[in-house]
């Protein structure tokens, strides 16, 4: 590569808290137009902000996951601009004094971790909704006042795959705290894209491209993949870049760049005078760090260590703390040392029946016992086959029945016993004389296809290890 | 202190404000007065003061979070210059 990417990402978030950030309304989602609006929130004369506690609490809580120094002294500014979204004609957000710095959050690629610095994480508020019209915009203002956290990366960032796997690190994050449900869909995660090339080695920056309105993480990584290429035949063909925004299209997956006014953006913060600092001493620190629970990047070490899953496993099953607890019990339950087969049955058939039904593997109504008592069935006992495993899984979650019990009902059973399967072998054996003879003259894959015949004959009912045994003895004996 | 048209210029566009040049030039006048009259503080030597973030003695103020009713929605719409259902409406602006 000619040219080294250097991104940075500044993502929004929604708190889940009950009420916005300075006042009493409902944060619920969808609900009538600017019936969650008061005089605090519509900005009107005379209101008086007063901070949510619990937005306080969350907003540690993120900061001291995400490894940042939370600051003893923070405070809120006003930042000042106009635009109908914004009742008040100012944000308020935070500037010289943010609520914590300097974090990290590492992400895994490849089997290796690689260390993404957190510049900042502060405290802020969201603005209303807009809705273009002909020559009119309609105004919700039932989103103005939702608590959002900025959190600023720094430009530690090299390529889209890695820029893909930070948000996805950080979603899972933050959703393992239980302050957010990260939702890029219905808006509660936002994510902001700075980037620039430089000449691979090279030590100074080069002109960077601000990239919005990127609407799911493969957006952002498509958006990114495309400013790569773009800026890269700008530098090749001798071209200068300028700094502008640009806007992510997915539909056309191109960006467009944004019509700005000329000169900067001139916000002009100033302290702001409605709401007194915070003063957050060591020992409230302390106590909310208590409240955070083991993150992905420990579970993920800790299952690898005491289940011996790869990585790529432990990742998978970690990546929700539902999914994660849901896991471990199972794996806990499954009674032979080799604990592999409970991951592939996690991450293949049972994630598989989740996504078809939009919901998370804990969420199928299968308690891990049922599922330990149905991986045994097949991998232990080899009672049925694989495919009939599967078929039973989704029976399992359509009826709530146990395996035990579908198996039987459905007589699934594997045959075993060489009684009856020998009678298929000596029949499959005089019918296809022709792969006797290539096996014995040395061809070992007549041996599968002889198999295979016996399989079919038993409409997929035999063992197959079983079959493979008898039918390699009683071909040698011949 | 003295403050360009220019910059006039500037502050004005930033509070959306539009000024006649008659106006442009009282304006100016205006405010190097007052940006003279603050200046006066730099007299004081501020080198081992910390900036003040807000003038009351007070901290931590913080509230439960308790949802209280909101406003009904003709007492939100009640004074807005314009109106379509339940939401407010202004000129289109795309940004
Ligand atoms: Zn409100």
């Amino acid at each position: 590569m000619k040219y080294e990417a250097v991104i940075g990402l500044e993502v929004h978030l929604h708190l889940n808290t009950k009420t916005k950030a300075f006042c009493g309304c409902s944060t619920e989602f969808g609900n009538a137009p600017n019936s969650q609006v008061c005089p605090v929130c519509l900005g009107f004369p005379g209101s008086l902000p007063v901070y949510n506690q619990t937005v306080l609490d969350y907003a540690i809580k993120v900061a001291l996951a995400l490894n940042c120094k939370v600051q003893e002294y923070t405070k809120f500014d006003r930042k000042n601009y106009f635009y109908p979204d914004l009742p008040k004609n100012y944000q308020v957000s935070q500037y010289d004094l943010p609520l914590s710095i300097r974090g990290f959050l590492d992400i895994e690629l490849g089997g290796k971790f690689k260390r993404i610095g957190i510049t900042r994480v502060h405290m802020e508020e969201d603005a209303g909704k807009l809705i273009h019209q002909e020559d009119i915009s309609l105004v919700d203002f039932n989103r103005t006042g939702i608590p959002l956290l900025e959190i600023v990366s720094e430009p530690d960032i090299n390529s889209p795959e890695e820029a893909y796997e930070y948000l996805a690190t950080l979603k899972s994050t933050i959703q393992y705290l239980d302050v957010s449900d990260c939702d890029m869909e219905k808006g509660s995660l936002r994510c902001d894209a700075n980037i620039s090339l430089r000449l691979a080695g090279a030590k100074t920056l080069g002109v960077k491209t601000e990239l919005k309105n990127m609407n799911s993480f493969k957006g952002v990584k498509d958006a990114l993949s495309y400013e790569i290429k773009r800026q890269t035949e700008v530098l090749d063909s001798g071209g200068k870049l300028t700094q502008d925004t640009r806007l992510w299209d997915a539909k056309a997956q191109e960006t467009v760049a944004m019509r700005t006014k000329e000169g900067a953006k001139d916000y002009r913060y100033f302290p702001e005078p409605d709401l007194p600092p915070f003063i957050i001493k060591e020992d409230k620190v302390a106590e909310i760090k208590k409240t955070i629970p083991e993150l992905p990047k420990e579970k993920m070490q800790r299952f690898i260590k005491d289940y011996g899953l790869s990585e790529y496993d432990a990742k998978a099953l970690v990546a929700s703390k539902k999914g994660a607890l849901f896991a471990e019990e199972c794996l806990k339950r499954f009674s032979d040392k080799n604990k592999k087969p409970v991951a592939n049955w996690i991450i293949g058939p049972l994630a598989a029946l989740a996504g078809s039904r939009a919901c998370e593997t804990s969420e199928l109504g299968i308690f891990p016992e049922s599922l330990v008592e149905l991986i045994e069935l097949v991998e232990k006992k080899q009672i049925i086959s694989n495919l009939s495993g599967k078929v039973v899984l989704e029976e399992m979650v359509n009826t709530a029945k146990t395996a035990q019990t579908i198996i039987t009902e459905k007589s699934l059973a594997q045959i075993s016993d060489s009684g009856s399967l020998n009678s298929v072998i000596e029949e499959v054996i005089r019918e296809n004389t022709k792969s006797v003879t290539d096996f014995k003259s040395g061809k070992a894959n007549a041996l599968m296809f002889l198999v295979g015949q016996v399989m079919r004959k038993s409409s997929g009912k035999a063992n197959p290890k079983v079959v493979q045994e008898l039918m390699r003895e009683r071909l040698e004996s011949a | 202190m003295s403050i360009d048209k220019k910059t006039v210029e500037d502050v004005a566009h930033l509070a959306r404000i539009e000024l006649e040049a008659k106006e442009l030039e009282k304006l100016s006048k205006q405010l190097e007065h007052i940006l003279a009259f603050i200046d006066k503080l730099s007299v004081l030597d501020t080198g081992n003061i910390a900036p003040t973030s807000h003038i009351l003695p007070i901290s931590n103020v913080l509230r439960k979070d308790e949802p209280r009713k909101s406003l009904p929605i003709e007492k939100t719409l009640m004074n807005a210059p314009d109106k379509q259902g339940n939401f407010f409406v202004v000129p289109k602006v795309i940004e």
